[in-house]
């Protein structure tokens, strides 16, 4: 039960994008629809889930004061594994994310769950909590490209809905902030209520 | 004339924040005061521009003839973080005033990805200013590092002095914080989007 409570935690409570607020440059850089928002969401994911087991692994081993360069080195390590595996398999997702992809280094959701659990937790909890922070920020990431893409291209999943363009501002970036601020409002609201 | 549009370009048109996305966590979090927002404008400018210069070097004359351009991510991020505390030290014993004004920001500089970001974009994207489609040379990558800077202080700045103002206004309480700055940027980046066509 517990275990399954970390996984919820960080969907729900500890939700990354909604509740934390953290990440924001990929979150608002790559949800133009929602296939790229979701491949954003599974490629960080991939990261923090080897990041958090690595880090619980060799957290007694790295001295307190250079603990932060230290987990950077881990997590830049994993994202260039990423990148080489990205290249490799999915060249075109690869393209589409650009520059956000070496950003994963700096997201400040991976050294934050290195600092607040994992240096903290075993190995196995480690790994839970970077499954259900990765899945709160892939649902996340995946649903502000489905409202966007719905607004901005009148399609969803990349398939067509109806004749016309669609309101092109959602697609670019006036749209990716107000659709964030407004998903927030209504999670606030939504989260409220049931407490 | 070439350098004048990257200038215009990397402020105005391709904001790095209103446009490009990047340093958002910077732009919402340490935005409530105009004066703090000045602050940390001030020490991006210098670490961006610092950081870019030698990343640039060491891509063109230590990656590229060892052929391992794949470690871009690591050894950048690492010269980042290292850069940050050379330059925090370097300013706490040669002007303590400076770093009086700067140097609670310097931390948080490390984890602000438009440095890592203009980094990898001047050695890894092509630009069109006026001309054929290039990579940056030395000289431009440095007006480019730096306007980019600057545009993120220019975001920055217009946007805590907003926000200043929009303390006085009563928000519904659901939109108070977070949501409200976003929309906000929101309508901000609408504004800016009036600069494109520009170059």
């Amino acid at each position: 039960m517990s275990k399954l409570r970390i996984i919820i935690n960080g969907i729900i409570k500890d939700n990354p994008t909604f509740v934390l607020v953290l990440g924001m440059c990929p979150t608002i850089g790559t949800t133009t629809s929602a296939i790229n928002g979701m491949g954003m969401g599974l490629a960080t994911t991939f990261v923090l889930i080897l990041s958090n087991v690595f880090i619980s692994l060799f957290a007694k081993m790295i001295p307190d004061k250079v603990r932060i360069p230290a987990y950077i080195v881990i997590i830049a390590s994993f994202v260039t594994v990423l990148q080489l595996l990205m290249q490799a398999y999915v060249p075109d997702l690869y393209a589409a994310l650009g520059l956000f992809i070496p950003l994963i280094v700096v997201n400040c959701i991976i050294l934050g769950r290195a600092e607040a659990f994992a240096n903290k937790n075993t190995p196995g909890d480690s790994a839970l909590d970077g499954i259900g922070i990765g899945l709160g920020f892939t649902l996340a990431l995946t649903f502000i490209g489905l409202v966007r893409e719905l607004l901005g291209s009148l399609s969803l999943f990349g398939m067509k809905l109806g004749e016309g363009d669609g309101m092109l501002a959602f697609v670019l970036a006036p749209g990716g902030f107000l659709v964030l601020g407004y998903l927030m409002v209504i999670f606030r609201k939504l989260i409220n209520k049931k407490a | 004339m070439e350098y004048l549009i990257i200038i215009i370009s990397a402020i105005f048109v391709n904001n790095i924040v209103l446009s490009q996305f990047l340093g958002i966590c910077p732009f919402l979090g340490v935005s409530n005061k105009v004066s703090t927002a000045t602050g940390m404008s001030a020490a991006v400018v210098f670490v961006i521009t610092l950081s870019t210069l030698v990343t640039y070097l060491l891509h063109y004359y230590v990656l590229v003839p060892l052929g391992i351009e794949f470690m871009m991510t690591i050894v950048f991020i690492l010269v980042i973080a290292a850069l940050v505390q050379m330059v925090e030290i370097i300013l706490k014993k040669i002007s303590p005033s400076l770093y009086q004004a700067l140097g609670i920001f310097l931390p948080l500089i490390t984890t602000n990805c438009t440095v890592l970001g203009v980094a990898i974009n001047v050695v890894t994207k092509e630009f069109t200013f006026g001309g054929e489609a290039h990579l940056l040379n030395l000289g431009e990558t440095v007006v480019y590092a730096a306007s980019s800077a600057l545009g993120f202080g220019v975001a920055m700045v217009l946007f805590a002095g907003i926000r200043e103002q929009m303390e006085l206004i009563g928000v519904p309480k659901a939109f108070k914080g977070t949501p409200i700055a976003l929309i906000t940027a929101g309508i901000l980046a609408m504004a800016f989007m009036g600069f494109s066509g520009l170059v």
